[in-house]
């Protein structure tokens, strides 16, 4: 079944259209990153997919189902990282699972290796506000890992780290995904982590966001930094770039 | 204690000294007559017998009575502070959170706020008589109205993405209110009883004058009208005392409920 269908998706805020006749589909398993200047959408679209909003006009399908609310089958990662400051990392991490009424012994062996995976062992009594950008992100990651979701969103989670955390991220990222082989809808406006991270690329055109394009990033998996120099990058590179420009 | 430390409560401790000297100094005097305001020695003696003196029928009717005296406020003080923190913490939370309710029930709490509690008097006295009800009637009354508008400012002001991160993950709206919204309006609710409980204690003396025959506010006003100003000194000394340490308290009780908190830059 294909993981994510959007269908002639339009979705309007008054007399501003965010989106416009969007078509999307996305295979389980695929990894695509949607890339745009800020104000294009993006967002608005992963809302629509999250269930946080309805679209104006269209039909979505996630798994075979529409989604008329936020559940735990789709799990968000925000671009800035959203937890609750007033539970421990361990809380955090599997806040998920509690609100289930799971019992810790459900959950407590797979927090343990999620928080061990990416790499934050040692700090589960730590506070949010005790923890860097990075850090932070990286719980926000773990949380969405145990909640076992069929699709992972992602709203530039990356976006407001330096350049050095952010490319650590990224590897932690493809090291995640390698493992789990899960969907992935991740935003972002940089070229580079869009072209690192997915199998394709969609690239948005802004006011009223379109899709415009579609490239298949067919570079190797595993993906190793290197690459991000590689000729046959660069050559993707330029033509994603001659697509966001006119 | 370090000296570093030390320099700060040598500070704050400078001014007033130095004024009880004074004070001291001009009663000696006899620059201030000792019936309109009692030198602070003076005063002092009068609360350790008030405090300490041997109970029953003697000539100061003062004598022994301070620790009962200050139970009987403290006890009106946390009837009323309790019942208004139960129903001003919830309403307030739900307030914050429910548009119906804020539309329904903020414009009710509004109006009634600007009638200050010294209005309500001989409303409750009306109602309640003279007798407890009455004073922890207008105790909880006063302290209701910082900790409904604090609390509901706090469950006002979730961030958006807290709430989505919360729903994602599978929570209900009941959930979502219980731990998301209510913990995110803590630190506010702790304000708005630091807050009240600074109003239960101007509300405990203003009832114990006029609506009933017991505590530090009764005692207050009967040693006047018996010309014992040294009782009425010591009276309002402890006052402050009481309020001091219940508000240290609160502090506390905040720090430990607010743990998070401190790693906030
Ligand atoms: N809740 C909203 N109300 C009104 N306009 C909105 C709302 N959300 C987004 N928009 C508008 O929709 C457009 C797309 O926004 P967004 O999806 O956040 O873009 P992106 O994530 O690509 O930067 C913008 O022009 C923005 O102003
Ligand atoms: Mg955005």
């Amino acid at each position: 079944m294909t993981a994510l269908i959007c269908n002639a998706i339009r979705k309007t805020y008054g007399a501003v259209t965010a989106l416009e006749n969007i078509d999307l589909s996305v295979a389980p398993g695929e990894f695509i990153a949607l890339l745009g200047p800020s104000g294009c959408g993006k967002s608005t679209l992963l809302n629509l997919i999250a269930g946080f909003e309805a679209p104006t006009s269209g039909a979505l399908t996630v798994f075979g189902e529409t989604p008329h609310r936020p559940g735990p089958d789709r799990a968000v990662v925000f671009q800035e990282p959203a937890l609750f400051p007033w539970l421990r990392i361990w809380d955090n991490v599997t806040f998920s699972p509690r609100l289930a009424g799971k019992p810790r012994a459900a959950y407590e062996a797979d927090a343990r290796r999620f928080i061990d995976l990416v790499g934050l062992t040692g700090f589960e009594r730590h506070y949010p506000d005790q923890l860097s950008g990075g850090m932070k992100q990286r719980v926000g990651l773990a949380r969405c890992l145990l909640m076992q979701p069929r699709l992972f969103l992602m709203d530039e989670p990356f976006g407001a780290l330096d350049a050095q955390t952010r490319l650590a991220m990224q590897e932690l990222l493809l090291h995640v995904w390698d493992t789990m082989k899960r969907t992935v809808i991740f935003i972002t406006h940089d070229i580079d982590e869009a072209i690192f991270l997915a199998d394709t690329v969609y690239v948005m055109s802004a006011r009223p966001g379109r899709i415009r394009s579609r490239f298949t990033i067919d570079l190797p998996r595993p993906r190793q930094i290197d690459m991000l120099a590689d000729a046959g990058f660069n050559a993707l590179k330029r033509d994603i770039m001659h697509q966001l420009r006119d | 204690m370090k000296p570093a430390r030390l320099r700060p409560l040598a500070q704050a401790l400078l001014l007033p000294v130095l004024l009880v000297a004074l004070w001291e100094y001009s009663g000696q005097q006899e620059w201030i007559p000792e019936g309109l305001l009692p030198r602070p020695s003076s005063v002092l003696a009068t609360w350790r017998v008030w405090a300490f003196g041997a109970g029953g029928f003697g000539l100061n009717p003062y004598s022994g009575t301070w620790g009962p005296t200050i139970l009987f406020s403290a006890h009106r003080v946390a009837l009323g502070f309790l019942t208004a923190v139960a129903i001003g913490v919830p309403l307030g939370v739900f307030i914050g959170w429910s548009r119906l309710t804020a539309r329904m029930v903020d414009p009710l709490i509004q109006g009634l706020r600007p009638i200050p509690i010294t209005a309500w008097l001989p409303f409750s006295i009306a109602v309640f008589g003279i007798r407890d009800a009455g004073a922890v009637f207008l105790i909880a009354l006063g302290a209701f109205y910082p900790i409904v508008v604090n609390a509901t400012h706090g469950a006002r002001d979730v961030r958006l993405n807290l709430v989505r991160a919360a729903s994602m993950m599978g929570a209900t709206r009941s959930q979502l209110l219980l731990r998301v919204v209510f913990p995110n309006a803590l630190p506010a609710i702790m304000t708005g009883l630091r807050l009240g409980l600074g109003v239960a204690w101007t509300a405990v003396i203003v009832a114990e004058i006029v609506a009933v025959k017991s505590g530090l506010g009764y005692v207050l006003w009967d040693a006047y009208y018996v010309g014992r100003m040294d009782v009425v000194l010591a009276d309002m000394v402890s006052i402050g005392l009481a309020g001091f340490l219940s508000d240290q308290l609160m502090l506390a009780l905040s720090a430990l409920v607010l743990r998070w908190k401190q790693y906030q830059k």
